[in-house]
């Protein structure tokens, strides 16, 4: 599998004149593969933030490295890496820059000089890939928060990147918008193998990832398969974490007394073993 | 609603005026500007009035939209027309009340300048009323292209003012929210001596003024992290395309000049 992304002993401080100040990041390893869905989740001010700016070189790490595609994250070689980085960020307003949808998406093709035919071309292709092709003239107000947000990646996807990042992209959309986009990048994945990276404090959302990296203080405090994360439990939760509702939904079922075994991820996983608990008797 | 002011100038449509490239909209609305003032006589006024009706019946705006337009300088029409008549003291007296006199010339030139004035305005509204805020920022963005030259940002002043429109309604609705909070709290925004209701607009406008610095960082950072490195190698995402339509208005304006040439005295 081809290394995509990995951070390797990297630590970041805001403050770095101050040794005894907090550092934003501490000493993270880790590393993504090709075709791969991460998840970072943690609490406000557990480093997620700063982990993003550090990927996208908007921040360069004082310890440690950035690599993408193998490559050390450095001031020369940020804009050709940044090509290869697609970003979606929190507020949907605030990172719409066209004035339509179409010229929105074809915004980064611009930036990096492709010639018009291409540009049409891509903008079209990226547009159907997020099923947004039929408002190819909208105007931003007249777009929901999650067409909004798949507008975004499209003029991501449009660069053809290797990775996808999602940075707290689905934080502000209602239920259905957030839906809408995590069922967009699903899609995506199957479609194209797209990588994909996901900053989150929405443990529905991470429960898609492949794995999950566990963020607290700017530590890295776990990583693994989301039931493995899920499994930490009451952990989770004193970090400022909610568990998944159907997590939740069977420990008060259990309270109560349902007979109910092993842990439950996901809806569909608690209700078949509800409907199905009384077989055996 | 304060949407509709600024975005409800633009009607879109299918004529040949609409579809007309900005940038020979904007050239032809500049040169007209400049050639109304050769017009000095009766024929080359009528002149020019016909050419304005023949440019809005090509237009195909209804007159409703123009006459919407004259609004806001309707009272200036008529102060100049009225000056005019006060002032100017030349020809033969056509009309006496007491110590008020009208002059032959009085009323000439005043006709002539709301001629003008009346030109001017359909003109540039039927500029604005067919094409997209847009289409004239890419209009003008290529028009002072070569003012490049001498340093001027060409390229960053047609940005903002894109992302400024693009923002306008985005703007408003956070307006609208902030106002509906204000209130919710007991503000009264409509009632009261003006000096109240100046400083009921303090707390409409700091948060409003927060949100919108924050705003334009998360916007910077969104442009940049897509590879915005300014104006240097980008290429342009809305051609603009000069066809026959545009060779033609150029070429009528340029015949107009001509005429006003030959008929002024």
């Amino acid at each position: 599998m081809t290394e995509i992304l990995s951070f390797n002993n990297v630590s970041y401080s805001y403050t770095p004149d101050n040794p005894n100040a907090r550092k934003a990041v501490q000493n993270v390893s880790f590393s993504i593969s090709e075709g791969e869905w991460i998840a970072i989740v943690g609490h406000n001010g557990s480093g997620k933030s700063t982990m993003v700016k550090l990927v996208s070189g908007l921040l360069f790490p004082q310890e440690g490295e950035v690599r993408v595609m193998r490559d050390v994250l450095t001031e020369e070689n940020l804009w050709e890496i940044r090509s290869q980085i697609g970003m979606v960020f929190q507020n949907p307003d605030n990172q719409f820059v066209g004035a339509t949808v179409q010229d929105d998406v074809a915004f980064a093709l611009e930036n990096s000089g492709v010639p018009y035919q291409e540009m049409v071309q891509r903008v079209h292709k990226s547009l159907a890939q997020v099923k947004m092709d039929n408002f190819l003239n909208h105007e931003p107000h007249h777009l929901s928060g999650g067409q909004k947000q798949r507008v975004a990646i499209a003029g991501a996807l449009a660069m053809r990147p290797k990775i996808l990042i999602l940075d707290e992209s689905t934080s502000m959309l209602d239920p259905q918008g957030r839906d809408e986009v995590l069922k967009t990048v699903r899609a995506l994945r199957e479609e194209i193998g797209l990588t994909v990276l996901s900053i989150t404090h929405d443990v529905e959302e991470a429960l898609y990832a492949d794995r999950i990296l566990f963020m607290n203080d700017g530590k890295k405090y776990a990583e693994g398969t989301p039931t493995e994360i899920f499994a930490l439990g009451d952990k989770l939760v004193e970090f400022g974490l909610e568990l998944p509702f159907a997590m939740r939904m069977t420990k008060l079922l259990q309270s109560k007394g349902v007979q109910l075994v092993g842990e439950h991820m996901t809806e569909e996983e608690l209700v078949n073993d509800l409907w199905t608990s009384n077989f055996n008797k | 609603m304060m949407e509709k002011m600024i975005f409800g100038r633009f009607i879109p449509g299918d004529s040949f005026v609409h579809r007309m490239d900005p940038r020979s909209k904007l050239l032809f609305v500049f040169a007209f500007i400049v050639i109304v003032f050769l017009a000095n006589n009766v024929a080359t006024y009528a002149l020019l009035l016909a050419f304005t009706l023949f440019v809005i019946l090509m237009s195909k705006i209804r007159l409703y939209f123009l006459i919407n337009g004259l609004k806001p300088v309707i009272i200036l029409l008529i102060f100049t027309f009225m000056i005019h008549i006060l002032f100017t003291r030349e020809g033969d007296i056509i009309f006496q009340l007491g110590f008020f006199k009208v002059y032959e010339e009085g009323l000439r030139q005043g006709i002539f300048i709301s001629i003008r004035f009346l030109v001017l305005v359909f003109m540039t509204s039927i500029l604005t009323l067919t094409t997209s805020p847009i289409s004239i920022t890419d209009g003008l963005e290529t028009l002072l292209n070569p003012l490049k030259k001498i340093k001027l940002p060409v390229h960053e002043l047609a940005l903002m003012m894109s992302i400024a429109l693009r923002f306008i309604p985005t703007l408003m609705d956070e307006t609208d929210k902030i106002m509906k909070a204000q209130m919710a709290r007991g503000s009264d925004l409509s009632a009261g001596p003006l000096k109240d209701r100046i400083k009921a607009v303090v707390p409409l406008l700091v948060p409003l003024f927060v949100s919108a610095f924050k705003r334009a960082e998360d916007l910077a950072t969104a442009m940049e992290v897509r590879g915005y490195r300014g104006g240097e190698g980008r290429t342009r995402y809305r051609q603009l395309k000069w066809d026959w339509r545009d060779t033609t208005s150029l070429a009528s304006l340029v015949v107009v000049t001509i005429i006003l040439v030959v008929l002024r005295n």
